[in-house]
């Protein structure tokens, strides 16, 4: 503990010094990954959902935040890990996206919310090409904090839904 | 004074355009030839406005080019120049430009400074054209109505300059300032012509406990030295004729005479902050300067006000009715009142309370009730505001097409929601161009037809039960059924042969792809558009039918839902889920009997009422909600339900009440789903989905057609 203190004091002098972004970070199946925290609007605990029809599975459905409704996605489902039930720890991580020039409510849901991290913007490594294994493109980039890696997940990209097709039929 | 002046620019712009409509449809107005001084002050006061705002807000773009608009229609007023066409076509080119202007600025674009310049070339020829030919004298003949005593000032006087100034005795009446005029800002404006001063006599002022502040007890007299025109001076006061007595005199007798056309200059009006120094700043600060006629009122949306994007934020204020907004804080008052009472009931209650209790709950729901109501009559405008729109179309396309049209607007205070009204423009304006178009024939053509030379459209909008009714009413050729039967076998849309009411003939030009018209013209006939108009009108929960005769003319009329926002609804049970199917598209809900129970080819199902038969959708399967248990329809209810005139039955687990359902939107932050129109969020916090009967209809139609087919 006390030396994360301390790392967190000389990534407040990075802040200072140094060209720096801030990220929340969770965890999903012992993988850490972070979003840019002024994308962030609020952390929930899960809460039932309506059910949409007809979507993808990891489109859990929508709930009612404070009158707006704003969909609630999986994000284990989204990067195909296995799925896991809903437990008092299950957080939503209410996101905004912007599409175009909208802006879109969205809340993700990850196992545990774990950190606010500093990182020097020289020191985010980008996406390796995984080929075919693994879609980079909702990732922004790489970086690794206290020899950890954290994967960086663009936000926009990551919760651009695919519209249905042949809707206008 | 530095005040972040950007914060105004939405009501500016705002105004403007309410300015630009004014003057447009003044302009239109005056093309009768009967020249009404009020209309010209009218377009006068909006151009002046225009010009007022947007040297304060700093486009000095704007205010050149409406100054060189003001000159003119100046003249105009003060009856130095006959009205002609060519001035007023002239003009109206200038609104539209303005409009333009308006518009760039207000999304940060460039303005078309060609375009600019080229009308204000126009304006400066005509404006030119009256001093290099007849300097026309005084007409008093192309004035309808008797002016003002200070107007008449004007009239006399208005070539003279004096050579020293003027002293204005300027005593305005109590309610001045309720009018939104402020003395301290026009006296700034004549501090920006020339060396002032100002004594003010405050005799009238009663003591401090009678004074009412928003009354103005004081006169003043002024004094501007300088080389100044009467008619600048006038313009300062130009807003404030008839709430005032208005004596100005020249500081000296008159000596010489100068041209009527004065130079054109842009004159700063309305500085931001003043260079004179008056002692009235106190009568400033205690009187507003709102008009009460109406206030401006911003009604966020209730579904998607984070969701704003900046461009769209021209359309999210409205105008209100004051009774409106009294009507509602009276309300709002009388919940206040139950909720406290309530609240005294509650601190210490005993059983022998009850029925007082009950009493107090039922008067808040009744509150409520009509608080709500109330909200929604705020959303409601007169559909004026599309229908204002459409004499400046008719008179221009008529003009083109060399057509004699008259336009008529009935039932224009008909009032709808205002998404409703923003939505319905595009489909009205491409059917009256298709009425103006295709409809009204030839003068010609309609003298041989033993029609008057002028065609009639009629807009009429009044309300129908729940709904508005539009129509849309042309005396013109009608549509003929056996060219629309043939164009439409010609074009392969229907077979050959097929027997059509004269209903579903008509409806016929309605299908993607379908013209008659022989030419295509930049007005109408490309076939692109019907089919667009109607999949728009049922967008909003509508539907267009027409009906007409061949010779006499067409109507087509439009039905559209009041309100978008609040519907009525049925609850209904599908496995654990909880849908609103919208009440207008219910026909009946029953219960089935397995023997009324059919299968279709091993698949379909459908069960008989009333000697028809009625497809049945599974909602647990179209939707794939694990079912509870009533996996049979005759367990559940079947929701009778209409399409376009087709019925269909939703095999559900189980009805759970009517109620009132307010629609919140679901792409706002998500998707469009097939077969659901919107959310609503049920009394217990949680969402139900709204289902979109027509959607859901053709999604189950192909969904089965897949499985068949697979």
């Amino acid at each position: 503990m006390a030396q994360e203190i301390k790392n967190s004091s000389d990534q407040n002098r990075y802040h200072k010094e140094i060209d720096a972004v801030q990220y929340l970070s969770f965890t999903m199946e012992n993988e850490e990954y972070g979003v840019d925290i002024l994308r962030v609007q609020e952390i929930r605990s899960w809460e039932p959902v309506s059910r949409v029809p007809n979507v993808p599975y990891y489109e859990k459905g929508v709930v009612n935040l404070r009158g707006s409704i704003v969909p609630i996605i999986d994000l284990r489902e989204r990067f195909d890990l296995k799925f896991s039930d809903y437990t008092p720890l299950t957080v939503v991580v209410v996101l905004q996206t912007r599409d175009g020039n909208r802006t879109r409510t969205m809340g993700v849901v990850v196992d545990a919310v774990s950190d606010v991290i500093t990182i020097d913007k020289n020191k985010i490594q980008k996406a390796p090409d995984f080929g075919s294994k693994v879609s980079n493109e909702f990732i922004a980039g790489l970086t690794s904090v206290n020899e950890r890696m954290v994967i960086l997940l663009d936000v926009d990209k990551l919760l651009k839904l695919e519209e249905l097709e042949n809707h206008n039929n | 004074m530095s005040i972040d002046m950007s914060q105004f620019h939405q009501v500016f712009f705002e105004e403007c355009f309410e300015g630009l409509d004014a003057m447009e449809s003044g302009l239109l107005n005056l093309d009768t030839g009967d020249i009404d001084a009020e209309m010209i002050n009218t377009i006068f006061r909006g151009a002046h406005s225009i010009k007022g705002g947007s040297g304060t807000f700093g486009f000095h773009d704007v205010a050149d080019f409406t100054h060189v608009m003001e000159t003119l229609l100046d003249e105009m007023r003060d009856g130095r120049r006959k009205v002609t066409q060519p001035a007023v076509d002239v003009l109206l080119g200038s609104v539209d430009c303005l409009r333009t202007m308006l518009t760039s600025i207000q999304e940060g674009e460039s303005v078309d400074q060609a375009a600019v310049e080229k009308y204000k070339h126009a304006l400066e020829v005509q404006l030119s054209g009256a001093a290099g030919g007849a300097p026309a004298p005084e007409q008093p003949s192309s004035r309808t109505e008797p002016e003002k005593a200070d107007d008449e000032v004007v009239a006399s006087e208005a070539y003279e300059m004096p050579e020293q100034g003027w002293k204005i005795a300027f005593c305005p009446y109590l309610d001045l300032l309720k009018t939104g005029n402020d003395p301290v800002r026009m006296f700034r404006e004549l501090a920006e012509l020339g060396d002032y001063s100002v004594s003010v006599n405050a005799r009238d002022v009663p003591g401090l406990f009678e004074l009412d502040p928003e009354e103005c007890n004081l006169s003043w007299t002024l004094q501007i030295k300088g080389d100044i025109s009467l008619q600048e001076v006038n313009e300062v006061f130009s807003w404030v004729e008839g709430d005032c007595e208005l004596d100005i005199q020249p500081l000296t007798k008159p000596g010489k005479t100068v041209p009527a056309v004065k130079k054109i200059e842009p004159e700063p009006i309305l500085p931001e902050t003043g260079a004179a120094k008056t002692e009235l700043d106190e009568t400033e600060a205690k009187t507003g300067t709102g008009n009460p006629e109406s206030i401006k009122q911003s009604i966020p949306q209730p579904d998607n006000d984070q969701t704003k994007s900046p461009k769209s934020s021209g359309s999210n204020s409205i105008r209100v009715d004051t009774a409106k907004i009294d009507a509602l804080i009276d309300l709002v008052g009388e919940v206040v009142i139950t909720q406290s009472m309530l609240g005294l009931i509650s601190e210490n209650f005993t059983m022998d309370q009850l029925e007082q209790l009950k009493r107090g709950l039922s008067q808040l729901e009744r509150h409520t009730r009509d608080m709500q109501q109330s909200v929604m009559n705020i959303r409601m405008l007169p559909i004026s505001f599309v229908f204002s729109r459409f004499p400046r179309l008719v008179h221009d396309i008529s003009a083109k097409l060399g057509k004699k049209i008259e336009l008529k607007l009935v039932g224009e205070n008909t009032e709808v929601d205002k998404a409703v009204v923003e939505l319905i423009n595009d489909p009205l304006v491409h059917l009256i161009r298709n009425s103006l178009d295709h409809g009204i024939e030839m003068p010609a053509d309609r003298l041989a037809e033993g029609k008057p030379e002028t065609g009639t459209i009629e807009l009429n909008a009044y309300h129908r039960g729940g709904h508005i009714v539009i129509e849309i009413i042309d005396d013109g050729r009608g549509l003929d059924r056996n060219k629309l039967i043939a164009k439409a076998v010609e074009k392969g849309l229907i077979a050959e042969n097929s027997l059509l009411s004269d209903k579903q003939a008509f409806e016929l030009i309605f299908m993607p792809g379908f013209s008659t018209a022989e030419s295509i013209t930049d007005i109408s006939g490309r076939g692109v558009g019907m089919d667009v108009v109607r999949k728009n009108i049922q967008a909003l929960g509508g539907n267009i039918e027409i009906i007409s005769q061949l010779g006499k003319g067409t109507t087509i009329s439009i039905h559209l839902p009041l309100t978008l926002a609040i519907i009525d609804g049925q609850s209904v049970a599908v496995g654990d889920e909880i849908y609103i199917v919208p009440l207008v598209s219910i026909i009946e809900s029953i219960n089935v009997t397995e023997k009324m129970l059919n299968k279709i080819a091993g698949k379909g199902e459908a069960f008989k009422l009333r000697n028809q038969y009625i497809p049945i959708i599974r909602m647990h399967e179209v939707f794939n909600v694990p079912p509870k248990d009533k996996s049979k329809p005759s367990e559940g209810v079947i929701v009778v339900v209409e399409r376009q005139g087709a019925l269909c039955g939703l095999f559900v687990d189980e009805l759970l009440g009517p109620q009132q359902v307010v629609v919140k939107s679901l792409e706002a932050n998500y998707r469009r789903v097939e077969g659901i129109s919107g959310a609503t969020i049920l009394g217990d916090g949680s969402v139900a989905l709204i289902l979109d009967v027509p959607g859901l209809v053709r999604y189950s139609n192909r969904q089965t057609q897949l499985s068949s087919a697979a």
